[in-house]
């Protein structure tokens, strides 16, 4: 029998290794996250995965699981801290929802809705970011990063094409692609890379395909996130690259 | 901004580059000190270098930049010939920086955080520079020049406009005391290089970590972890190798005591990490030193240099078999959390100095991850004379659960700023008679990220028990506004926040506005509670000590000095922080008018 730990008065089984997220969500508990992908080494930035282990509070993406840990996670006080973080998101970059190609398949939007965060909260940063439309199938739009780092992770270790990284320290770190250039079309990013599907908003575009899915059709708009995330979980990845859960970019 | 043109970059600055690259082995985990040599060889970091450097080291260009933005001393855009950054903590202020920064822009015709047209000068700010006992102070092409009045920057901005080369500007400039006040058994010590260690070796590993663990010692770095622990779980964890590194970051606005440990006792802090080498089973170690005592580079190299050639470092140290260590220095480049040690282990591998996940600790997953003892300068020194004093005489010093003594950073309204040595369970007010502090208001122990301590409480005492510190110790008088204090702080947090986690990256950000609003008149209670609203977010999900401390200015200044906020507050619920007059500044500029009808009246 494995050792288990508590999460919300409920028993989870967890494997040596295992991270509070990872057993939660392969034993069916959700706890809400942006940063954390199945396929990837928990990163532990967005701290939406925030929860109580034995009364202090910690990212449950890169907690290692132990046995008899007290975890607390759906409970009233972290709700509103996730709400509060959700809205820092929305206030730091530029999005505008009802025009956003990437609405109802975003996970941003989708946690916003999941959580009831009602109003912007916080006075918005409005800041500049000029688009990248120069590549002939992907459009970069930096307006919606949430700076999560999935895409510089999956095109540097799966791509194996390091073609995006982070720049500047603080409130002005951004998104960077890796050319003198500065622009996407000096690289060799393509369609078909890993780094295509990861990007839980809206910033990774294939281009001219926006909104040939109607909007009220799309992945969140079917489900919430909380039930969704957990069908994706232990997301499994077939022979030929495919990742089931992940949107198919075409 | 000027157009990224490189005429810097030339074909001896390829040759130059080529070399720079071959010095280092092509080693992608020196990466910063090979920017940091190129930001000083050619005043920014070219994009054409940028690029043969990616193809000599094989990696991604992208991830130079990564690494270059991430520290404020690099540029990856040109700055000016001469590049002149204000220190601006709070001390600098207190004694005019402002005034004098704005003078400086006048004498060379230019605005603070821009380049002269003619690329001849840039003036901009950056964070406390540790030269808070002789401020104001700035740097200029990285070296600290201290004591500024309005005479020595009419001098300065002469010799940027004369072009003079920096050889050739006045020593006294740069001259900078130790004003040592006050010593105690560190600043007293009579020992001579090899004296612990002849002593350490007599001893052997255990018994000098048990010595250690004996004598009580706690890091003097601010958290206070028990020195001896730290150095036996690295003895005791796994791994191939073992690193010793020397945290003299000293970024915590107000701290400037490891920069006179550095200066003074640079044998002592060397002597403590070989000393700990032998004992957890290094064979290499580093000294982090913080980009802005960059003019102590050379000193401590000669230092090091001299006890390779008196066998205290090198291999068969002393004659002993198999005792080999090698020290070498590392140059931070403008950020304070690469003090956070595992921040600081990053930057030592050459990366962005964002804070690890942890667990993992260091002392298990440090350098290379492999075991890493980090201690801070003060530490290693005060192991040393621990182990030669013996551990039962070091822990009659100071109180029971501090034992030994604390060199304090005084800084601010007093009449003689400098360094102070007192045992542990040293009282405020006595620090304060010290040091010549009259009418004192409040006193902020540990810098930004310490605590407040109001006039009620100056009976408290240093030490763990009750008010741990890293040594910063300002002291305000009662003509200062606290909330200009805290607001000082919060803008060096979001400053030098990493920008890793949502909560700091942003809350920071989100409280510099809030107090940026208030002290523009436009603050509400409404304003107050968002503070708190941040304050708890910031506590309670940030990724490391900068985000769970960065609110506590404001916190504790709140609670003692509240009117300080409330005489600022407009009686309404709330008040839109958009300025309506503020927006028409730009149109007024452009139009070059000021004059009444060009405003706007508040209650329009
Ligand atoms: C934001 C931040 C900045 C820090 N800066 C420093 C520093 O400048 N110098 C230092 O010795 N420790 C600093 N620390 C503490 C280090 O992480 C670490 O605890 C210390 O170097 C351990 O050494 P010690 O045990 O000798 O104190 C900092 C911690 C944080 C969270
Ligand atoms: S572009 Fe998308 S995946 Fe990449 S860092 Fe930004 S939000 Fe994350
Ligand atoms: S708390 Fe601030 S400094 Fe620390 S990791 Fe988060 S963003 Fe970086
Ligand atoms: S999901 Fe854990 S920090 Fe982002």
């Amino acid at each position: 029998m494995s050792d288990t730990f508590q999460l919300d008065g409920a028993a989870v089984p967890f494997e040596p290794g295992q991270t509070v997220m990872q057993a939660a969500l392969a034993a069916g508990h959700y706890i809400p996250h942006l940063c954390y992908h199945p396929e990837f080494k928990p990163h532990g930035s967005c701290k939406l995965c925030t929860v109580k282990v034995n009364g202090r509070t910690t990212a449950s993406c890169t907690m290692p699981a132990e046995a008899n840990l007290n975890v607390e996670s759906n409970i009233e006080e972290l709700n509103a801290l996730r709400r509060t973080l959700v809205q820092m998101l929305f206030a730091e970059g530029n999005h505008f929802c009802p025009s956003c190609e990437k609405s109802g398949n975003c996970m941003l939007q989708a946690l916003g809705y999941d959580l009831e965060v009602h109003a912007t909260g916080f006075r918005h940063l409005y800041p500049d970011r000029p688009l990248d439309a120069s590549h002939p199938d992907v459009l970069l739009d930096f307006n919606r990063c949430i700076l999560c780092e999935l895409c510089v992770r999956a095109s540097s270790e799966v791509d194996g094409k390091n073609v995006f990284a982070l720049s500047g320290r603080g409130i002005t770190k951004h998104l960077i692609v890796n050319a003198e250039s500065g622009k996407l079309s000096d690289t060799d990013f393509a369609l078909y890379d890993k780094a295509m599907q990861v990007c839980p908003v809206g910033v990774i575009l294939p281009k001219r395909v926006g909104f040939s899915q109607p909007i009220g059709e799309r992945r969140y708009d079917k489900r919430p996130i909380s039930a969704q995330a957990l069908d994706d979980a232990p997301r499994q990845v077939d022979t030929s690259g495919n990742c089931e859960a992940c949107e198919d970019p075409t | 901004m000027l157009p990224d043109n490189d005429t810097r970059f030339d074909a001896s600055g390829q040759a130059w580059l080529n070399q720079l690259a071959s010095r280092h082995h092509n080693d992608a985990s020196l990466l910063l000190q090979m920017l940091r040599e190129m930001q000083e060889r050619f005043g920014h970091i070219p994009q054409e270098a940028v690029s043969r450097l990616a193809g000599k080291l094989a990696i991604p260009r992208a991830r130079i930049e990564s690494v270059a933005s991430f520290y404020s001393f690099l540029h990856l855009k040109p700055q000016g010939e001469y590049r002149i950054l204000f220190s601006d903590n709070i001390t600098d202020r207190m004694l005019g920086n402002q005034a004098l920064l704005e003078q400086m822009c006048q004498l060379l015709w230019l605005q603070p955080g821009k380049v002269s047209e003619d690329g001849l000068v840039s003036i901009g700010t950056t964070s406390c520079t540790g030269m808070c006992d002789q401020g104001p102070a700035l740097l200029v092409n990285g070296r600290a020049i201290t004591r500024l009045t309005h005479q020595r920057v009419q001098e300065i901005a002469q010799l940027v406009r004369n072009r003079t080369p920096m050889a050739d500007w006045p020593a006294d400039f740069f001259h900078v005391d130790d004003n040592i006040r006050r010593r105690g058994l560190l600043l007293d010590n009579k020992l001579a290089p090899g004296d612990v260690l002849r002593a350490a070796l007599a001893l052997g590993s255990d018994a000098i970590i048990e010595e250690i663990k004996t004598s009580g010692l706690r890091g003097r770095g601010g958290a206070g972890f028990p020195t001896g622990q730290k150095w036996e779980g690295c003895r005791k964890a796994p791994g191939n190798e073992r690193y010793v590194v020397c945290n003299a970051d000293e970024g915590e606005p107000g701290t400037f005591k490891d920069r006179v440990l550095l200066a003074q006792q640079a044998d002592l802090v060397f002597e403590g990490m070989t000393l700990c080498a032998l004992s957890v089973g290094a064979r290499k170690g580093f000294l982090y030193l913080r980009g802005e005592y960059r003019y102590l580079l050379e000193p401590l190299q000669a230092v090091l240099q001299r006890r390779q050639d008196s066998k205290l470092l090198g291999t068969d140290i002393l004659g002993h078999k198999g005792f080999d260590f090698n020290i070498d220095i590392h140059l931070g480049a403008g950020a304070y959390i690469c003090g956070e040690e595992s921040a600081l282990i990053e930057s030592l591998e050459g990366k962005r100095g964002v804070p690890r996940n942890r667990p993992p600790f260091p002392v298990t997953h440090g350098y290379l991850q492999q075991p890493t003892a980090v201690d801070n300068v003060e530490t290693f020194c005060q192991a040393a004379l621990a182990l030669h004093m013996g551990a039962d005489k070091y822990r009659t010093i100071g109180t029971e659960r501090s034992s030994g003594s604390k060199l304090i950073s005084v800084s601010g309204d007093c009449a003689y700023p400098g360094i102070y040595e007192y045992p542990f369970g040293v009282p405020i007010r006595e620090i304060l008679q010290d040091c010549g502090a009259v009418n004192t208001r409040a006193v902020q122990v540990s810098g930004p990220s310490g605590v407040c301590v109001p006039e009620s409480e100056f009976g408290r005492k240093l030490g763990f028990e009750d008010l741990p510190t890293a040594g910063a110790f300002m002291v305000f008088d009662d003509s200062r506004d606290l909330f200009e204090v805290a607001r000082n702080f919060v803008h060096f947090f979001a400053h030098e926040s990493c920008g890793f986690c949502t909560p700091c990256r942003v809350g920071t950000s989100m409280l510099k506005q809030t107090m940026d609003k208030i002290a523009d008149g436009h603050g509400t209670q409404y304003d107050l509670n968002e503070i708190e609203n941040l304050d708890r977010v910031l506590q309670t999900s940030s990724h490391c000590g900068l985000g769970r401390t960065a609110c506590n200015p404001v916190l504790h200044t709140l609670k003692h000095f509240r009117p300080a906020y409330e005489n600022k507050l407009k009686s309404l619920m709330f008040s839109p922080a958009f300025d309506l007059d503020g927006s028409l500044a730009r149109a007024r500029q452009m139009t070059g008018r000021d004059d009444a009808g060009a405003h706007l009246k508040e209650d329009v």
